[in-house]
């Protein structure tokens, strides 16, 4: 990769990964979405808008937070954390719902609908449909439902409907089907908010582009405080929201080496995990050609993690390229180490991070004290753990 | 000429239209499949659209979605569906055999592989719910080497420019989707199918089969009069759910209605 970096191409291509893979009667859908985005991504009254609500409602810009007694303590790198869990609502995933619900305001679509998995990026929609006046329905997996309760309550509070998705393996990857099905349904006065970088094209560029403002925020925090740019970025992936969002603007700065973190659940060789990249193979699902986990027969298995943000089978497909071309390194790390890595964080810095976060931390924790005292590692912390207390509690034996 | 289009090409000169049922492979076990695509062609079916089970049938409906996990849950995936269209062909040299299903089992068998396993057994068509005619090209022409054609969907809000393009990439015939949403789903709106037809035909000389809101003898002979082809999916796994304690009785109503149908489009 000796130009520069300008994935993807005008069908949405990142090298054989993305592309549009849908039922005949989203394409119209999709064609108009691209349209409009294109359109509104250059507008300077909608940058305007979207950069005041990123600032005036979300709370932007999130600071980067120097961890300087976990850095000590692990003995290696200076550890930065970009701290998206003070976003509004707790997680990035606002950055993304915010952009979003802007566009479908301009397209004069009158219903929202969204799946979810942990329940961050459900309640980062009901949270701008409640703002707009817009319906709003969240499609999340039934067991996803029974271990977030929390944040089902959230959304119900914001006026969207929860819909429990009770086919197939009732989390995250269902409720995305079945918002696909509702899509086709209620084509004409429906936009849906995809919460990461996957989906059909211009989803996952379009998600990349809005989640961006954390790299680009992050770089030049970095060089304001430290005066240089890190050398490792670490970031969980599911789908891959957050960690794109930071990696992309630091792709062209080839001495920054990037990590995604996956979950390896159980442990990659038990097979039970979220590890499509570390562990899985190209295929199509969703609307693009990524990293999947499925059987011989190409069926997509279920995954575990303890992270239901985590718990998905495929990844974004910039992801996959990222991973094929060597910009980025995918590892990953199990619901244990995660466990540790979450701990650490809360008695060492006073900071409870999400579970989905914690497999950027347990990461860190091995990659740091592998670099000199002088380096930078910049961890998206791209969540809080308030929602996680029951998961966590319910692991560990606790009741209050 | 492929097995389709002779099919469609003998229907048109008898001045009959095609009746297609659909029905998932494997649904509700493995050996139920083949003994009961023989009685539906003997009920009158022209040509036979066989479901390949996936884990995430993005585009149907419940009772789809249902018929799936049923027969996932006896592990029939597309290298099992390929080896009963080959048991199905044994026996029946004459009716066309379509596989439909979404890309990822494809995708994962690898397409040159999927087409040589496809040739073996003799199958005449594939149609693919996930995968538009701009991804379509590798696939499309690996198939046509073999003498398998493409079968494309076209919906609704399908335009002229859009229906011309799937004319271009597909044969065998076109799949139109009768209404916006999953399979299973609402009524079919006589109108709107007739007004929508004359673009297609202005758009196309494939054969054009409509599917979505068939559900009886009335609805199959409406459409008859408009299209090339019915076709029923969601109406005949109704029975197979309605009756699991009673296979042999699903495999009755099955018939039955396929007769209903037959009788009511040759009338």
């Amino acid at each position: 990769m000796t130009d520069k970096y300008d994935m993807p191409d005008a069908r949405g291509h990142f090298g054989p990964y993305g592309g549009i893979f849908v039922a005949e009667t989203l394409m119209p859908a999709i064609t108009e979405l691209n349209e409009a985005y294109q359109r509104y991504l250059v507008d300077p009254e909608f940058i305007a808008e979207l950069d005041a609500d990123l600032r005036d409602y979300v709370g932007r810009p999130s600071p980067l937070y120097h961890a300087q007694r976990w850095s000590q303590h692990l003995g290696g790198a200076q550890i930065y954390l970009k701290r998206e869990d003070l976003n509004h609502t707790g997680a990035h995933k606002v950055n993304n719902t915010v952009g979003q619900a802007l566009l479908a305001k301009r397209m004069g679509k009158t219903r929202i609908i969204a799946e979810t998995g942990a329940g961050q990026h459900g309640v980062a929609t009901a949270t701008v449909a409640a703002r707009l006046g817009l319906e709003c329905v969240v499609y999340m997996g039934a067991v996803d439902v029974a271990r977030q309760a929390l944040n089902v309550y959230r959304m119900k509070l914001l006026g969207a409907t929860v819909v429990a998705v009770e086919s197939g393996s009732k989390t995250l990857k269902d409720a995305l089907n079945e918002a696909l099905r509702d899509w086709v349904t209620n084509i004409d006065n429906t936009f849906y908010i995809i919460g990461t970088v996957a989906g059909p094209h211009p989803y996952p560029a379009m998600v990349r582009d809005f989640q961006t403002v954390i790299g680009r925020e992050a770089k030049q925090q970095c060089v304001d405080q430290a005066g240089r740019l890190p050398d490792a970025l670490v970031a969980c992936v599911g789908g891959g929201s957050n960690a794109i969002g930071l990696f992309y603007p630091f792709i062209d700065d080839k001495s920054v080496k990037m990590y995604g973190v996956e979950a390896a659940g159980d442990g990659i060789e038990t097979g039970h995990h979220s590890a499509p990249l570390c562990a899985g193979r190209p295929g199509v699902l969703h609307g693009n050609r990524t990293y999947l986990m499925a059987d011989d027969d190409g069926e997509i298995i279920e995954t575990h993690s303890i992270s239901a943000g985590l718990d998905y089978p495929g990844v974004g497909p910039e992801h996959a390229w990222l991973k094929d071309t060597g910009r980025a390194n995918y590892v990953n790390i199990t619901d244990d180490e995660a466990l540790a890595g979450f701990h650490a964080l809360t008695r060492m810095e006073g900071i409870i991070p999400a579970l989905e976060s914690s497999h950027a931390l347990a990461y860190t924790m091995k990659l740091a004290p592998t670099m000199r005292k002088d380096q930078i590692i910049i961890v998206n912390l791209s969540g809080r753990g308030d929602k996680d207390m029951h998961t966590i509690m319910q692991r560990e034996g606790i009741s209050l | 000429m492929s097995r389709l289009a002779n099919k469609f090409a003998e229907l048109k000169a008898s001045g009959r239209k095609a009746l297609i049922p659909f029905v998932t492979a494997g649904d509700p076990y493995p050996e139920f499949t083949v003994p009961l695509l023989h009685e539906m062609v003997a009920a009158g079916a022209d040509v036979i659209e066989l479901g390949v089970p996936f884990s995430d049938p993005m585009a149907d409906g419940p009772v789809i979605q249902r018929a799936s996990e049923r027969a996932l849950a006896h592990k029939v995936g597309l290298r099992k569906v390929l080896s009963m269209a080959m048991e199905f062909r044994k026996t029946d040299q004459a009716t066309p055999l379509v596989l439909m299903g979404y890309l990822n089992p494809i995708e994962m068998m690898g397409y040159e592989d999927f087409a040589n396993a496809a040739q073996r057994a003799d199958v005449d068509g594939v149609l693919t719910v996930d995968l538009p005619p701009e991804e379509a090209v590798d696939c499309v022409a690996l198939l046509r080497e073999r003498g398998i054609d493409q079968i494309f969907l076209l919906a609704p809000n399908s335009d002229a420019e859009r229906i011309a393009k799937m004319d271009a990439v597909g044969s065998g015939y076109l799949y139109y989707v009768s209404l916006k949403g999953v399979t299973g789903a609402g009524h079919l709106n006589t109108e709107d199918v007739k007004e929508k037809l004359e673009l297609i035909r202005a758009n196309t000389v494939l054969p054009v089969g409509v599917g979505f809101g068939v559900k009886d003898a009335d609805t199959a002979k409406i459409v008859a009069n408009l299209a090339d082809g019915v076709v029923v999916g969601s109406a005949l796994i109704s029975k197979i759910e309605a009756n699991l304690d009673e296979p042999e009785q699903a495999k009755n109503q099955i018939i039955a209605l396929l007769k209903s149908m037959r009788t009511a489009m040759d009338s």
